[in-house]
């Protein structure tokens, strides 16, 4: 038998501390009825982080510790189904307790990873020909709030050949989590999709339990075999969690308020990406919205060093500027010899059509090569950067050659002279 | 020896508080037994009678009450042969042979022996009768590559030590006995293989340190002729997340000319490390025609591994190349990041509620980062050769902003500043090393006379193209069109580089002497020409025919006959 202790010392925030005996660090307990786990311990004196928050809780109601940590059930009857940040059913379904597995568990060692080498084909040319997504990649999507980027993600979602899709969201505005529950059953995805929701309206705490419960699934069902996609939206709902407990445990903030060691708590969240060797993976995409555009935000800051690369939404378009996936040269070596090439020169002349787009808004002549990019430009924009293109990545390739070649001479591109004898679709402008 | 052991009082996060019974020392090393497992960690503070630790670990579970073992010891690592090749956590637990113990993932309290188990053809060099001191050789075994010279332990005070015995040539176990020393107060000592040393102290059994001054080839063209680094020097690569960082250290790690190369991934990727380890054993090193990885040890504390391992990891990382410096080699410690070490130490700072400096980062924060690079250096060794260690850091500067703590306490104590800019990696110019903000005290392989003209020729063109944005191209006069057009062909042919094209990736010294001589005269050259359009097209033909150039063997045929082509194309419009 547990014993029950009733003498609550101080509520503070959503911590509250009571004096016991033989707890454990990370241990789990109960106060009233709702859940709250061990953050710290000085002599008898426990610190308790109440899920729930800590509104109404009075100094003698019981604290019962459950002698184990935070845990979360495991077993294919998750699929189909919605709980909340504490793993509790939103869906009126029964709550699932068997098979529980502790969620936050040791980090994949490094000498047992392996060369992420499958492309995930989306459709969408600014990923598949200029940032290829690859299996067990770890890529948020940086937005301004107000872009559709729970749309693109949703989209990517459908899209994208995997087993299982876990579903974390973290301070999600009620109509967004409809609108995933509604698309994700129009497109008959539902069956194959776990989701961890946590609402905007929902306690601050649990928020921060959600990407450790889908991730804890997600490994589960990887070790399994099966691939698994992770959405988590939004991750800087997460850190501004995370940044709201430290201050009231009074830690000493180092940026913008966000406590130390933001980079290490979302590191070992996104570093849950992995291929197992003989078995499943785990691929994340994340959202991560910033602040007033600000991509120096420590938020996106810290994630950007995190992550293998970023897909950056702007203006409903995924810029190419900014946005890199860092793997791609992992597979897009595979899929066309002059996927490469393509894409760096593409690229460079897109670079240098803003340049002269920029001498244009200030009212300069325009040469005759700024007129080519201009042209260019344009085309790139309407024909590739567009959201609603879907073509599959060869179709994307040749139009990349056909947009290069009606704007330029095959000599102002700065591709190798045997690509271009392969690929230039006008034969006769080679010499 | 009565083990000293204490009592847990307190956890928060991977600080734990402990009373104690018996004499403590800061700095050692202690045990946190948590029912089966045993948690290692540092006691870094003692305030009335209390030590608190920092436990290398997870602390999930740990419970007031719980005992702990305190070793006497400070954290070390082992030394001995068979370290090259190997790939270790920031405490040299040995990864590999981690994974096979206990599967996919990493389990805590489970250390290993760090120096493979397996013995060596020993070949005596000292005499019974013969003076000792530290970090003389006893014997020699050959690894790899290398002769693997076995030491006197570092640790070895002058007390006129002498050989008493040691065994003859033949093979023995890394952890036997092989030599007996004695001292003149007639205390004896075993000598294995392996010894240990702790990770903070330098390593001092040199017989004095050099001017470094030779250059250490990385065959990245924009370092070796723009932004050279020496052998013993130090460097620093600072750039905002996905500049290319990382990119550019593994070509380091890969091309760079020099005998062990460490990479301490500290805090990063574990994806990054997994390149390295899956690629390097598969890449031959033309120098030696053995694999890379024979000659690379990788210490590996990735973001999600504990954060009190990776402040280890660093120092872990450079007692390993000081231990190979000894033996006569140069070697080259890669840091990445930096940064994520620097935020370990705040993280634990901000535990101990010490006061905080700038962005709460410690006030020790520069001595500390000042102490880590001075252990960079060429020495001359007590036999008369010279070795070095060269160290070359990444910072990842918070909003990419070089103001901060972390990047200016580094810019203070280095010899080379590779900046990476956002902006030329946006415009996929790679290396992204910022050719003008950068700079380099040290010498490279070409003249510096010339290679200063061919800056300064593209400093000007940079400020012809900040002035074409206000005046535009037809305010501007065909000569400084020109020198614009020139400072891009140098920046697109000879800063840039492809590092995944087989041939460019790597340009030798030689290849980068003979392009750049042809590139300086491309710059010195007056041309006749004075339509813009006209320019525009002779540079872009010009920069085609040097990418077509960068893509042909060295001293080849082709090589030969592209470089006529080019030089023949260029001087005709020459005057």
């Amino acid at each position: 038998m547990k014993k029950v202790y009733t003498k609550i010392e101080s509520i503070v925030g959503n911590v509250l501390t009571v004096r016991a005996e033989g707890v454990r660090n990370g241990d789990l307990a109960l106060v009233g009825d709702s859940y709250a786990n061990v953050i710290k311990l000085d002599h008898d004196k426990v610190s308790l982080q109440v899920f729930s928050g800590t509104q109404g809780v009075s100094t003698t109601d019981p604290v019962r510790f459950l002698g184990r940590p935070m845990m979360v059930s495991f077993s294919d009857h998750l699929l189909g189904r919605i709980f909340d940040g504490a793993g509790v059913p939103r869906d009126n379904g029964p709550a699932l307790t068997e098979n529980m597995i502790p969620i936050g568990g040791p980090s994949v060692n490094p000498a047992r990873r392996i060369v992420p080498k499958n492309m995930i084909r989306t459709g969408i040319p600014m990923i598949d020909l200029f940032n290829t997504l690859v299996e067990s990649q770890k890529l948020p999507i940086f937005s301004v709030s107000g872009e559709p980027y729970n749309q693109l993600l949703a989209r990517i979602a459908m899209q994208a050949e995997v087993d299982v899709i876990v579903l974390g969201g973290m301070g999600l505005k009620y109509d967004d989590y409809l609108f995933f529950r509604d698309t994700l059953e129009r497109g008959g995805a539902m069956g194959r999709t776990v989701m961890f929701v946590h609402t905007a309206s929902d306690p601050i705490v649990e928020c921060t339990l959600v990407p450790d419960m889908a991730l804890a699934v997600a490994e589960q069902f990887a070790l399994e075999g099966k691939k698994v996609l992770v959405l988590l939206t939004d991750m800087t709902n997460y850190a501004d969690a995370q940044k709201e407990m430290a201050i009231t445990m009074e830690q000493v903030p180092s940026n913008r308020g966000y406590p130390g060691d933001l980079y290490s708590c979302l590191a070992s969240r996104y570093e849950k990406a992995v291929d197992f060797e003989g078995a499943g993976s785990i691929t994340i995409l994340g959202v991560t919205t910033m602040p007033g555009d600000d991509v120096t935000h420590p938020v996106p800051d810290n994630t950007g060093y995190i992550t293998e690369g970023q897909y950056y939404l702007k203006n409903g378009r995924i810029e190419p500027f900014g946005s890199l996936s860092r793997l791609k040269q992992n597979v897009n070596g595979k899929t066309r010899d002059d996927h490469r090439a393509l894409m760096d020169c593409m690229i460079r002349l897109y670079s240098s059509y803003k340049e002269s787009q920029e001498k244009r808004s200030m009212g300069f002549m325009m040469s005759e090569w700024d007129d080519k990019l201009l042209k260019y430009g344009e085309l790139f924009e309407s024909k590739l950067m567009d959201l609603s293109v879907n073509i599959p990545l060869e179709q994307a390739l040749d139009l990349g050659w056909k947009i290069l070649a009606d704007c330029f001479e095959p000599n102002e591109t700065g591709l190798k002279t045997s690509l271009l004898q392969a690929h230039w679709p006008k034969r006769d402008a080679l010499q | 020896m009565q083990k000293v052991t204490g009592i847990v009082t307190g956890v928060n996060g991977n600080l734990i508080t402990a009373e104690f019974d018996g004499s403590v020392k800061k700095n050692e090393v202690c045990y946190v037994l948590v029912g089966e497992e045993r948690l290692k960690g540092e006691v870094i503070r003692i305030t009335n009678g209390v030590a608190s630790m920092q436990v290398y670990e997870m602390t999930n579970g740990v419970k007031v009450g719980d005992r702990v073992e305190l070793s006497g010891e400070l954290l070390s690592v082992e030394l001995g042969p068979g370290l090259l090749s190997q790939v270790y956590d920031g405490l040299q637990n040995p990864l590999p042979e981690l994974a096979e113990q206990c599967g996919f993932f990493l389990k805590r309290g489970v250390y290993l022996d760090p120096i493979p188990d397996k013995s060596w053809e020993f070949t005596p060099v000292a005499q019974v009768g013969d003076a000792v001191q530290a970090g003389d050789t006893l014997g020699t075994v050959p690894e790899g590559l290398f002769t693997h010279q076995i030491m006197v332990p570092f640790d070895f005070k002058d007390e006129g030590w002498t050989v008493k015995s040691i065994q003859p040539k033949g093979t023995y176990h890394v952890r036997s006995t092989i030599a007996v020393v004695e001292n003149r107060l007639g205390e004896t000592r075993e000598l294995s293989m392996v010894f240990s040393w702790p990770i903070k102290e330098m390593v001092h059994c040199y017989e004095e340190r050099l001017r470094p001054d030779e250059t250490m080839v990385t065959q990245i063209r924009c370092i070796d002729t723009f932004l050279p680094v020496v052998k013993g020097g130090t460097f620093c690569v600072p750039g905002p997340f996905g500049a290319g960082k990382t990119v550019l250290q593994h070509m380091e790690a890969k091309n760079a000319a020099v005998d062990v190369v460490v990479v301490a991934a500290c805090g990063e990727r574990a994806g990054e490390v997994v390149e390295v380890l899956k690629e390097f054993p598969e890449l031959i090193d033309p120098r030696t025609g053995r694999s890379l990885m024979e000659r690379t040890i990788i210490i590996c504390n990735t973001s999600s591994m504990p954060v009190a391992a990776r402040e280890a990891s660093v120092y872990t990382a450079v007692t390993i190349a000081e231990y190979y410096r000894q033996m006569g080699l140069d070697v080259l410690l890669l840091a990445d990041s930096t940064s994520r070490w620097a935020q370990a130490m705040r993280e634990m700072s901000g535990r101990l509620e010490e006061i905080p400096g700038e962005e709460a980062f410690p006030a020790y924060l520069e001595s500390v980062i000042a102490s880590f690079y001075e252990r960079a250096g060429k020495v001359r060794l007590k036999d008369g050769r010279t070795a070095s260690i060269t160290i070359g850091g990444t910072v990842s500067p918070a909003g990419g902003n070089f103001d901060e703590p972390v990047t200016q306490a580094t810019l203070k104590v280095v010899g080379a500043f590779h900046g990476l800019s956002r902006e030329r990696s946006d415009a996929r110019k790679y290396p992204s090393i910022h050719p003008i903000d950068s700079w380099s005290k040290y010498e490279g392989i070409v003249d510096m006379a010339k290679v200063e003209q061919a800056r300064s020729i593209l400093r000007r063109s940079i400020e012809v193209s900040q002035m074409m944005m206000v005046v535009g191209e037809e305010g501007t006069s065909a000569e400084d069109y020109i020198l614009y057009q020139k400072g891009e062909l140098l920046d697109a042919v000879y800063l840039q580089q492809n590092s995944f094209d087989p041939i460019d990736a790597a340009c030798s010294p030689e290849r980068q002497r003979c392009v750049f001589a042809v590139i300086y005269d491309v710059l010195m050259q007056r041309y006749n020409l004075t339509d813009k359009r006209e320019i525009r097209a002779f540079f872009n033909q010009l920069r085609q025919e040097f990418l077509d150039w960068h893509n042909t063997e060295f001293e080849t045929e082709a090589f030969v006959a592209q470089q006529k082509k080019l030089t023949d194309f260029y001087l005709s419009k020459a005057v």
